[in-house]
């Protein structure tokens, strides 16, 4: 649906050139929703710009539903646009008008007839549930709700691709997944496919069916969710990886740990689940077999793709030789021990 | 005790009373007909400086500067020497240079690059987001400013009309020079040149009162208008 081939952006600072994006090539199938994270500054909001021509790519194609963007003229891309869907982080909304002039707004554009617009604007309103705000402005809306006033104009005129540019940065947690709810349903219902640009990997986790990493304004590291998470390739996605399950020692723990092992004092591991490991009784079978008890002190196990990960921060209390074995036979099973120190 | 002497003043001048009248009624005129003429091309050029700045939807550099220089200039020339200049332009277009008519054409020469310039002010305070979600959705320029540009920057260009309405007040004061009355013309010749203080105060305060409430409606319209 939507292939970008080749595409650099580069800015000049003076004599010095900037690379925004360096030989970007993605390609996204219809009906998907592509998730594309990085840190700020890694050129993801060029990129999707990048898609509707907002920013015109210094070199390269971007091909939606096999018309090169780039190759039309003023006029052409501007009506290609209107088949092009896109809400922002801020919801840019017109502060002067209603909701419903709002969501009216591109079939004005578009010069429908008043009758199709009322109705519609409707529709629209009812699929993202804000029927009974019809009247209002949208400085009287919640940040959320601004965001659906976003998406319905941005479905106004049927587009086939949507995008989204850091859509739910700036709403809270709840707000964000009832968002990303929407969204899901959106695409699920309407088959549009769904371009998603952002910085929290749990929005990537909680959406997407495939995800591409940006850093740098290169493209590090792309699949499918399950993939990602269950074998990251590079540092950068491993970051991300982590960004979204972070457990750090409790205080008291820290404070408590040594570096040193002792009769007395046993491991303190951080383990690491990812792919197939998951699934099986990893954790009981070691313990019966090594007689070996666990002390989990936290854990955090999610589902993103199909594909269960998850991390564990416990204590293995046991014989020193024991514990020891116990920890050979997890990195056996292809879990990830770090051995953070030991505590008594 | 100097409301007393107004008081008894007025009942004893009913002739000047009439003039005063006369001299708010050319004020109105003058400010008003200036000031709509003033945004009749004062917003359009607005408009244009603002498209054609660096990263507009019309961007041009050469034209930017040279209107820019152009818009500067009128904007230099103090009021009263403008007023006497363009005498032989006056003429042309109202075949006088004196009287009320006469002295519209210098005003609205006058209120037009500065209107120009505080429209493309209130233009700029349109967040850019708007216009940038604007061009995703296929607008065309000509979209841009009527449906995106102008009706988001109503209140302040609202705002810009009450400073201009203000400022053009004050102008018309000088409009005597041509001939052109009003009540500053009125103030300045029995006050000034006469010596009659009374009817100079008489006239500052109708002025006071006439710029409350351009200041008042303005404000009002402005509050009524934005929704931000």
């Amino acid at each position: 649906m939507i292939k970008i081939e080749h595409v650099n952006k580069i800015y000049t600072q003076g004599k010095k050139k900037i690379y925004a994006l360096r030989d970007i090539n993605l390609s996204i199938p219809k009906g998907a929703i592509f998730g594309v994270i990085g840190s700020s500054g890694a050129g993801k909001s060029t990129l999707i710009r990048c898609v509707n021509l907002l920013e015109r790519p210094s070199s390269g194609a971007v091909i939606v539903d096999d018309i090169d963007l780039t190759q039309l003229s003023h006029k052409d891309l501007t009506l290609a646009r209107r088949k092009l869907g896109m809400i922002f982080q801020h919801f840019n909304l017109l502060s002067s008008r209603t909701v419903f002039a709002n969501v009216a707004f591109p079939l004005e554009l578009a010069g429908e007839p008043q009758e199709k617009i009322n109705a519609r604007v409707n529709e629209l309103l009812k699929l993202v549930g804000l029927e009974d705000k019809v009247q209002q402005y949208p400085a009287n809306l919640s940040g959320g709700q601004k965001q659906r006033v976003a998406i319905a104009r941005a479905l106004a005129t049927s587009p086939k691709v949507l995008l989204c540019d850091e859509a739910t940065s700036a709403l809270d947690p709840a707000t964000t997944k009832s968002i990303l709810v929407l969204l899901k349903r959106i695409n699920k219902e309407l088959g549009i496919t769904i371009l998603i640009i952002t910085h929290e990997m749990d929005v990537v986790k909680n959406i997407c069916s495939e995800v591409a990493i940006i850093g740098d304004g290169e493209l590090v590291e792309k699949g499918s969710i399950s993939d990602i998470f269950a074998h990251p390739k590079t540092q950068l996605a491993k970051e991300f990886i982590h960004s979204t399950l972070d457990l750090s020692i409790p205080d008291e723990y820290a404070e408590k740990l040594s570096a040193e092992k002792s009769a007395d004092n046993h491991p303190l591991v951080r383990l690491e689940f990812t792919g197939n490991t998951v699934n099986a009784p990893i954790i009981s079978e070691i313990s019966q077999k090594y007689q070996v008890a666990f002390s989990i002190l936290s854990a955090d196990m999610d589902y993103a793709g199909g594909m269960k990960f998850g991390i564990m921060l416990a204590k293995i209390i046991g014989e020193s030789e024991a514990t020891q074995q116990a920890i050979e036979s997890l990195y056996a099973h292809k879990v990830q021990v770090e051995v953070l120190g030991y505590v008594d | 005790m100097w409301i007393e002497s107004l008081t008894s003043w007025w009942t004893a001048n009913q002739r000047l009373t009439f003039l005063l009248l006369e001299a708010l009624w050319d004020t109105i005129v003058m400010v008003g007909v200036s000031g709509f003429v003033g945004f009749l091309f004062g917003i359009p050029f607005g408009v244009l400086l603002h498209l054609t700045k660096k990263n507009g939807l019309m961007e041009n550099k050469h034209f930017n500067r040279y209107f820019g220089a152009i818009i500067n200039a009128g904007r230099s020339i103090p009021f009263i020497i403008l007023l006497v200049a363009i005498i032989p332009f006056t003429r042309l277009l109202v075949g006088s240079s004196i009287g009320t008519s006469a002295a519209i054409v210098p005003l609205a020469v006058a209120a037009i690059p500065f209107i120009a310039r505080m429209v493309e002010g209130a233009l700029l305070e349109v967040p850019s987001g708007l216009v940038e979600a604007a061009i995703a959705m296929g607008a065309t320029t000509r979209q841009i400013v009527w449906k995106v540009l102008l009706p988001e920057a109503l209140p302040g260009i609202l705002n810009v009309a009450t400073i201009t309405l203000v400022t053009l007040v004050g102008y018309s004061a000088m409009a005597g020079t041509v001939g052109g009355g009003g009540l500053g013309d009125v103030g300045i010749r029995y006050g000034y040149q006469r010596f009659d203080g009374t009817v100079m105060a008489i006239t500052v305060v109708i002025l006071i009162v006439l710029v409350q409430l351009i200041q008042s409606i303005g404000d009002h319209f402005v509050k009524r208008f934005d929704y931000r």
